[in-house]
């Protein structure tokens, strides 16, 4: 008989596959290094040029790794969204969570020309652009949540949630006209997104904090499949819907924070890949659920930044043209294809 | 405490059910002084709109009462955190599912939740009780359909199975024979009578079916607008009680057929 199905082939096929990727991504770049050059330096051995070393764990490591982060996080976050709202179209940017990041981010660069002094110090040290970026997500989040609690409509919390997210993005207008140019150049690069830039000190930071999101995430794996019934049914099994709640808003907070922090507000990974974990899997069980769309979505970022830097090329487009180049048509494809959109 | 007191499971105390708004308090029914013994099967009647539904949701703790109080075995409803009444009470509602692809063996399994550990992991003595509520509700052809595959019957008899493996003395069903035939009806009837007599679980169910319910209920809760009565169909007859059930223009209760009919000019 079979109780409970295993997906040891899908897990490993995807496990082999974001390792393909992981090392195609390392080796692309502007400057070719030839492949058993690349394998050398990762694994601790000394190159025969010492600028391919540089390159390759000074720059492209830390931004394959930053995109697995990214990329699996943003997946995550949306998937606890969707099924936190048991909406297949929610996700951190259509909610306007990532809006709050950048409302948090903006405050912190724009702001700091119009009121000063004390956010100077904030913007250069690491922890700053992460707890302005959470601080911001958190806040949206939660309004949408007390919105959310008194409409109970789904069709409605995404009108507030896009709402939300026009509101932000007025504030940041208001806050760019008092600023000057290069402070508002700063903020719009930051906007474009990216991957890259980030130093090994950075890097950590960002580690940390996505890992005690995604510690969080295992303890809301019950309530998350209990929540596939609907609250009644949820509480009836003796979850406690106000916690549980409160604890998916602030792993998917400080998820979409401290990514939209270090990267920038990348769009529709976090509502699209959840969707095709669901097709790839066929299941809503979260246990099974969780990891895959971590493994999908971190490759898939990992294409997208393979494809931004554009091979052979000293040219790298913003990350967040080629995710929305990407999710858009995959939102398209879900509406128009008649089959079922899960939860 | 006497004998017959021991074995109350449900007992309202002057209950009053209904909304709370800020502004203002709907109250849909007052005075409710109800008690169920347990390994009953209870009918509860009323026609629409009279409060079946909210009284279910008042003494499942799905919405608070305005006044009085509900005790569930001796201790009071508000007492109880979700933890400990969905070891005690379980639910099959009337609310539409959240389209997932849940199977059907997994949305059993999900009855286990009140006591499978932090990542719900389910070791074999979980697994004899979710397999013994699917044997029991006679759904294991189903097993791994998706739930949105199955039809209105077999839909109604799966979610019957995940409130028995959550395992609880009381089982609270609202309308579960809504949008069945008669021939689903029945068999949803007869399973739950089959499952009071072997189990000695007490379920207490909503309905519309009053004929079949009479057959088949052991008790009643009868709301109707001057009153609530409570008893056997037996005792409800002699008190006239389904007279009181529907306005008597277009049918009326016939005492020795115990059923309602058509009036004929």
């Amino acid at each position: 008989m079979n109780l409970s199905k295993t997906y040891t082939i899908q897990f490993l096929l995807l496990s082999v596959l974001l390792i393909v990727f992981f090392i195609a991504n390392i080796s692309l770049g502007s400057v070719t290094i030839p492949l058993e050059e690349i394998f050398n330096i990762l694994s601790g051995g000394i190159s025969i040029k010492d600028s391919w070393e540089t390159i390759i764990l000074n720059y492209r490591l830390p931004k394959a790794i930053t995109a697995i982060l990214v990329g699996s996080g943003l997946s995550i976050s949306g998937l606890l969204m969707q099924t936190l709202f048991r909406n297949p179209l929610a996700g951190p940017f259509v909610l306007g969570i990532s809006s709050g990041a950048s409302l948090g981010v903006a405050l912190l660069i724009l702001g700091s020309g119009i009121f000063g002094g004390a956010f100077l110090i904030l913007i250069f040290s690491n922890w700053g652009l992460a707890i302005a970026a959470s601080t911001g997500s958190f806040l949206v989040l939660s309004a949408v949540i007390i919105a959310a609690n008194r409409v109970r409509n789904t069709m409605s919390i995404l009108i507030i949630g896009l709402m939300f997210g026009s509101l932000t993005s007025s504030v940041i207008s208001v806050l760019a006209y008092f600023s000057d140019a290069e402070q508002i150049q700063q903020y719009l690069f930051w906007s474009f997104g990216s991957l890259g830039n980030l130093t090994w000190t950075e890097l950590t930071v960002f580690g940390t904090i996505y890992l005690i999101g995604i510690l969080g995430t295992f303890f809301v794996i019950k309530p998350l499949n209990s929540f596939l019934l609907g609250e009644n049914y949820a509480k009836s099994l003796g979850i406690n819907i106000k916690r549980s709640r409160n604890i998916i808003l602030l792993i998917t907070s400080i998820l979409t924070g401290v990514i939209t922090a270090f990267s920038g507000p990348i769009a529709f990974i976090g509502l699209a890949v959840p969707h095709l974990a669901k097709m790839l899997f066929s299941t809503s069980n979260h246990k099974v659920l969780l990891p895959a769309v971590a493994l999908i979505g971190a490759i898939i970022l990992l294409i997208c930044d393979s494809i931004a830097q554009l091979p052979t090329s000293e040219f790298t487009l913003p990350i967040n043209a080629i995710t929305s180049l990407f999710g858009a048509p995959i939102v398209i494809w879900l509406l128009v294809r008649k089959k079922k959109i899960y939860v | 405490m006497t004998n017959s007191e021991k074995h109350i499971v449900l007992q309202t105390d002057n209950l009053a059910i209904g909304y709370q708004s800020k502004k203002q308090q709907t109250v849909i029914a007052s005075n409710i002084n109800v008690s169920v013994e347990k390994g009953k099967f209870v009918a509860l009647l009323g026609k629409n709109g009279i409060g079946k539904s909210t009284l279910l949701r008042t003494i499942s703790k799905v919405q608070k009462p305005l006044q009085g109080s509900v005790k569930i075995k001796q201790k009071k409803l508000s007492a109880y955190n979700n933890q400990e009444l969905s070891t005690t009470l379980s639910l099959v509602l009337t609310e539409r599912l959240p389209l997932s692809q849940l199977t059907v063996f997994e949305l059993v399994a999900l009855g286990r939740q009140p006591y499978t550990n932090w990542i719900d992991k389910l070791t074999p003595d979980h697994l004899k009780k979710i397999l013994w509520a699917i044997e029991q509700t006679e759904i294991g052809h189903l097993k791994d359909k998706r739930f949105y595959e199955l039809s209105d019957g077999q839909l109604q008899r799966v979610l019957i199975a995940r409130a028995l493996a959550q395992d609880t003395e009381i089982i609270i069903l609202d309308e579960p024979t809504a949008h069945l035939d008669i021939h689903h009806t029945f068999k949803v009837f007869s399973l739950l009578k089959k499952l009071v007599e072997n189990t000695g679980k007490t379920i207490i169910i909503s309905t519309h079916e009053v004929n079949l319910a009479i057959q088949l209920a052991d008790e009643f809760i009868l709301l109707s607008e001057k009153e609530i009565y409570t008893g056997t169909s037996q005792e409800l007859i002699n008190q006239n009680a389904f007279e009181e059930l529907f306005p008597k223009e277009l049918i009326s209760f016939n005492k020795t057929l115990e059923q309602f009919v058509i009036k004929k000019n």
